[in-house]
């Protein structure tokens, strides 16, 4: 019960609620008097708004009121952009909460309805009659840049929301033109979508006596909602409370702060009565943000012998009709400053294009630039393996970063913390027993079946990140996290912090922390968060980012008082402070351990403060801020194994084996389950997902019976394992781990679906990977109909 | 219009008048107040809403609360008997089978079907038996460990 419960595979305390159906969702929750709210929703992907007419729906059963932008304009703010990328020509449009005059894609709101009951405002929808002059879309990234291409925004010249560039290392011109040979590649990074089981609600509750405005929302990061909601709303950030309850699942889609969040804030301080919006299913499809959605150009100059002279790539990034909160910074700083990969590049130059499209915004989808800047390196480093006629493996190992401890920079400006990308890529060969499979491949080629083996050898950077980096790329917020450790007489923990897991699994993992710092039951520990009312301002769980800053900022505040708590033993044993010393939660006097208090029992001295040394303040509480000094690097190797059949394209993905080094792990069971979701999602990328539009902008996979999400079947058992290289700037050592399966996984099994096909002359396929499309590129491989 | 429905929902019998196209996924959450049966879609894929109607699993959202009138239909809050967690939600505690938690009370009731009709599945027969539940978070890797211990612990003797 003490430091030995850091690194346990403890089973988690948010689990009996969540088991037995007594957690609260955001649309568990209702409150007297509540309304809801039903957005009615642009159906055309760009079109002017000629005239709407509300007056049959405000007057249909149980409607209480119907608003459009002739309501909100001058009332609410845009929906912010908050991340206002420098250099860039940033072109930030105008996201009203609800269009005026103009949709730019199918789910932009149009008019809002307040009633009763969520039916009776969804029947009322179908009663605003909208008369629309609808307009030419363009959809695909690559095709809003093109001249000519419909014009989203009239202010906004070519549809071009940033031009962000970098630069690093030696000159690229010269990297390519000196070099023995070049391999190019042009990828598709499909537009995915979130798809988090929970679909997105807000409960507003505004109380006009005090001009109080309470929100329930399913967000990742409630502090900042307040942050961005009280510049929107007006209301200062004393009379918000936003409180984040059960969130059901979120890998980046609940970040920003939706217009009809703010929309349905606006119906409630407009009415004086709670309202809550609960976006269906197929709402959430249209109005949640999606994730990737990139063209790709992207080549590798190298030597003879395989050494990487240089790395460049052109990129069109699709950010749907608007910005969305957090957007400009994902298919940018997020991606490009990851291209030297695990690998030494001398050169890296990138040109990164953010377009306007008739979509549904694109924000963060976990791994948030990292996967799609993975892939670009990971396939790249195949083709060159592929061009040499060598081994993936040894061009990996030509080109890897070596071992380092304590920092290492690469091109593109960051440092990497720690890393030993051989280590991983040694003991993944050996778990997976890469020889014998390339054997078993090479068997099964002579039996006319397709075995594929693909590599994938990431790091990511994660745990974002000090704030002073922060500001300089133009994030609008600060990357610090907080946290309060409170004693209670009994020696019982409250921990109170600021970011707010939505199935991480930290209510657990932070009791973890504080008892392997204090040496109390992790059972001792009540883990608080969520709640911009009681607990300390954090800027929430995303970018792998909470166990990584937050739990650093836990640790240290334990650590505060580990150090009070000495000052407070010393004095009731009556010794020099110098002269205790501390294990397992007991501070006794150096060679007489009988000698001794336990931290209970200064606990409950602190809080009765009937002796405390002269000059200590009473209670055992403290708080930190912790700002880390540099991101983490996790980083891993990955193999995947399929078999393609070439009659039908249908690939099986036969075994999955995975080495993942997140630094000490604090609750391994949790890590694993983390890396067997990241890596289920990067699959679904490779093999199945794909959010399609027609040409006119509507959304074809609109439902779950359209999008493929992965399915129980159709997975192998996956294979964890994991090295352990701490960080050396961080308090605990700990990397991030949340997004990790999902960076690596993607390249792994293209690699390995691309390999299988080598003999039948397949260089490339457009993800997903579905059979039809495998199918096709065999048959004009082999030059069939 | 308003019909009665009575209902017998978690051994407790309820009599109501609601709409004739009212759910019987709305009839639990919205009109008797257990929310711990989930809506996660509208097109009855996802399987979140999944509950025992006459102990069978049935997926809440396909069923108009008219048609389970007469009805006894368990929910994730009926599961647990007076000793305790049922085994599953033993197992899904202990094999770490969830993460956000949204999907698992529809998991757990589609895995009581699974094992009331295949009381001990291999991995691939578990893995077909919830393709119609969906999970985001945990890649359905301990989803399949927790039903396999339940398993287990139901042939033992178990409930």
């Amino acid at each position: 019960m003490s430091a030995s419960t850091f690194g346990s595979g403890i089973r988690r305390r948010e689990d009996p609620r969540l088991i037995t159906g007594m957690a609260t969702y955001t649309d568990d929750i209702g409150l007297p008097g509540m309304l809801h709210a039903a957005m009615l929703r642009s159906p055309f992907a760009h079109a002017r708004i000629a005239s709407i007419d509300t007056s049959e729906a405000a007057a249909a059963a149980g409607v209480e009121a119907v608003y459009t932008a002739a309501d909100t304009d001058g009332q609410i703010g845009a929906a912010p952009c908050a991340w206002l990328l420098p250099e860039s020509g940033l072109a930030i449009a105008d996201y009203h909460c609800i269009a005026k005059d103009t949709v730019r894609y199918v789910g932009d709101i149009v008019a809002v309805v307040v009633a009763g009951t969520r039916q009776q405002a969804c029947d009322a929808l179908d009663l605003i009659d909208v008369d629309y002059d609808t307009l030419d879309a363009v959809v695909g990234p690559k095709q809003s840049a093109a001249p000519g291409a419909p014009q989203l925004h009239s202010e906004i010249e070519g549809n071009q929301a940033f031009h962000w560039t970098v630069t690093g290392g030696g000159d690229i011109e010269e990297a390519f033109a000196g070099a023995d040979v070049v391999v190019k590649e042009t990828i598709v990074q499909q537009r995915l979508i979130p798809n988090a089981m929970e679909p997105r609600a807000m409960l507003a509750s505004y109380t006009a006596p005090t001009g109080e405005l309470t929100l329930w929302n399913t967000t990742q990061n409630p502090h900042i909602v307040r942050f961005l909601m009280s510049l929107v709303m007006g209301v200062p950030e004393d009379k918000l409370r936003v409180i984040a309850p059960e969130v059901g699942g979120g890998f980046g889609s609940k970040i920003a702060v939706y217009p009809g969040d703010f929309v349905t804030a606006f119906c409630s301080k407009k009415l004086g009565v709670p309202v809550k919006w609960a976006e269906s299913r197929s709402e959430n499809y249209l109005a949640t943000t999606h994730g990737r959605d990139h063209v790709q150009e992207i080549e590798l100059a190298a030597t003879s012998d395989g050494k990487i002279v240089g790395l460049r790539a052109t990129v069109w990034a699709g950010m749907g009709a608007y910005l969305s909160t957090a957007a400009p910074g994902i298919p940018t700083i997020l991606h490009g400053l990851m291209l030297s990969g695990v690998y030494d590049i001398p050169a890296i130059h990138e040109d990164v294009y953010g377009l306007y499209t008739n979509t549904t915004p694109v924000e963060a989808y976990r791994g948030a630039g990292r996967p799609e800047a993975t892939f670009m390196v990971e396939r790249l480093v195949d083709l060159l393996a592929a061009k040499l006629g060598q081994d993936p493996v040894d061009v990996r190992r030509r080109n890897f970063i070596p071992k380092f401890d304590d920092g290492h920079d690469v091109a593109t400006g960051l440092t990497y913390d720690s890393g030993n990308y051989d280590g991983a890529l040694t003991k993944l060969l050996d778990k997976a027993g890469y020889d014998a499979l390339r054997s078993e491949q090479a068997e099964a080629r002579k039996e006319g079946r397709h075995i594929g083996l693909g590599l994938s050898t990431y790091v990511e950077i994660c745990g974002l990140g000090p704030s002073q980096v922060a500001g300089a790329i133009g994030f609008q917020g600060g990357l610090w996290e907080s946290a309060i450790v409170r004693f209670h007489p009994s020696g019982k923990v409250n921990v109170m912090i600021g970011a707010s897991p939505h199935g991480q699994g930290e209510e657990t993992t932070f009791a973890q922390i504080i008892a392997g710092e204090l040496g109390v039951s992790p059972d001792d520990v009540k883990v608080i968060h969520g709640d911009t009312d009681n607990t300390p301002m954090g800027w929430g769980t995303y970018g792998s980012r909470t166990t990584a800053v937050g739990g650093a900022a836990l640790a240290l505040a334990a650590r505060k008082i580990r150090d009070k708590a000495t000052i407070i033993a010393a004095h009731l044993l009556e010794a020099a402070v110098e002269d205790m010393d501390y294990e397992d939660g007991t501070f006794f006097v150096k060679g007489s351990p009988d000698s001794s208090k336990t931290i209970q029992d200064i606990a409950l001295m602190a809080n009765v403060a009937w002796n405390m040394p002269e000059g200590v303040e009473a209670g055992l509480e403290a708080t930190t801020f912790y700002d880390p000094p540099n991101f983490v690097f996790p980083y891993g190797a990955h193999l995947a194994k399929v078999e393609v059949d070439a009659e039908t394209g249908s690939v099986t993905l036969q075994r999955y084996v995975a080495v993942d080094d997140c630094g000490p792990q604090i609750n391994p069971v949790i890590v694993e389950g983390q890396v067997h979701g990241g890596i289920v999602q990067g699959i679904g990328q490779a093999l199945w997902e794909e959010g399609v539009y027609d040409e006119d902008g509507q959304l074809l996979t609109g439902t779950m019976l359209d999008y493929a999400i992965p399915r129980a079947d159709g997975l192998p058992d996956i294979e964890v394992h994991s090295t352990v290289t701490p960080s050396p700037h961080h308090p605990l050592g700990v990397k991030g781990i949340g997004e990790a399966g999902t960076i690596a996984s993607t390249a792994a099994v293209y690699n390995a679906v691309i390999d299988a096909l080598k003999p039948l002359g397949v260089g490339s396929v457009r993800m997903p990977l579905t059979p039809e499309r495998v199918w096709r590129s065999i048959q004009d491989a082999q030059g069939g109909n | 219009m308003r019909v009665p429905v009575t209902i017998t929902m978690n051994g407790r019998e309820y009599s109501r008048d609601v709409e004739p196209r009212l759910l019987l996924v709305h009839l639990i959450r919205d009109v008797l107040g257990l929310t711990g049966t989930k809506v996660g879609c509208d097109t009855s894929q996802c399987g979140s809403c999944t509950v025992l109607l006459d102990g069978v699993a049935a997926k809440s959202c396909t069923c108009l609360a008219v048609q389970a009138d007469g009805a006894s239909v368990t929910t994730i809050e009926g599961l647990a008997g007076e000793d305790g967690l049922h085994p599953l939600q033993e197992s899904f505690w202990n094999k770490h089978g969830l993460q956000c938690g949204f999907c698992t009370p529809g998991m757990i009731m589609a895995s009581h079907e699974l094992l009331r009709c295949t009381p001990n599945p291999s991995d691939e027969e578990i893995r077909h038996g919830l393709e119609g539940n969906f999970c985001r978070c945990t890649g359905y890797q301990n989803i399949v460990r927790s039903v396999r211990e339940a398993a287990g612990e139901m042939a033992g003797g178990g409930q």
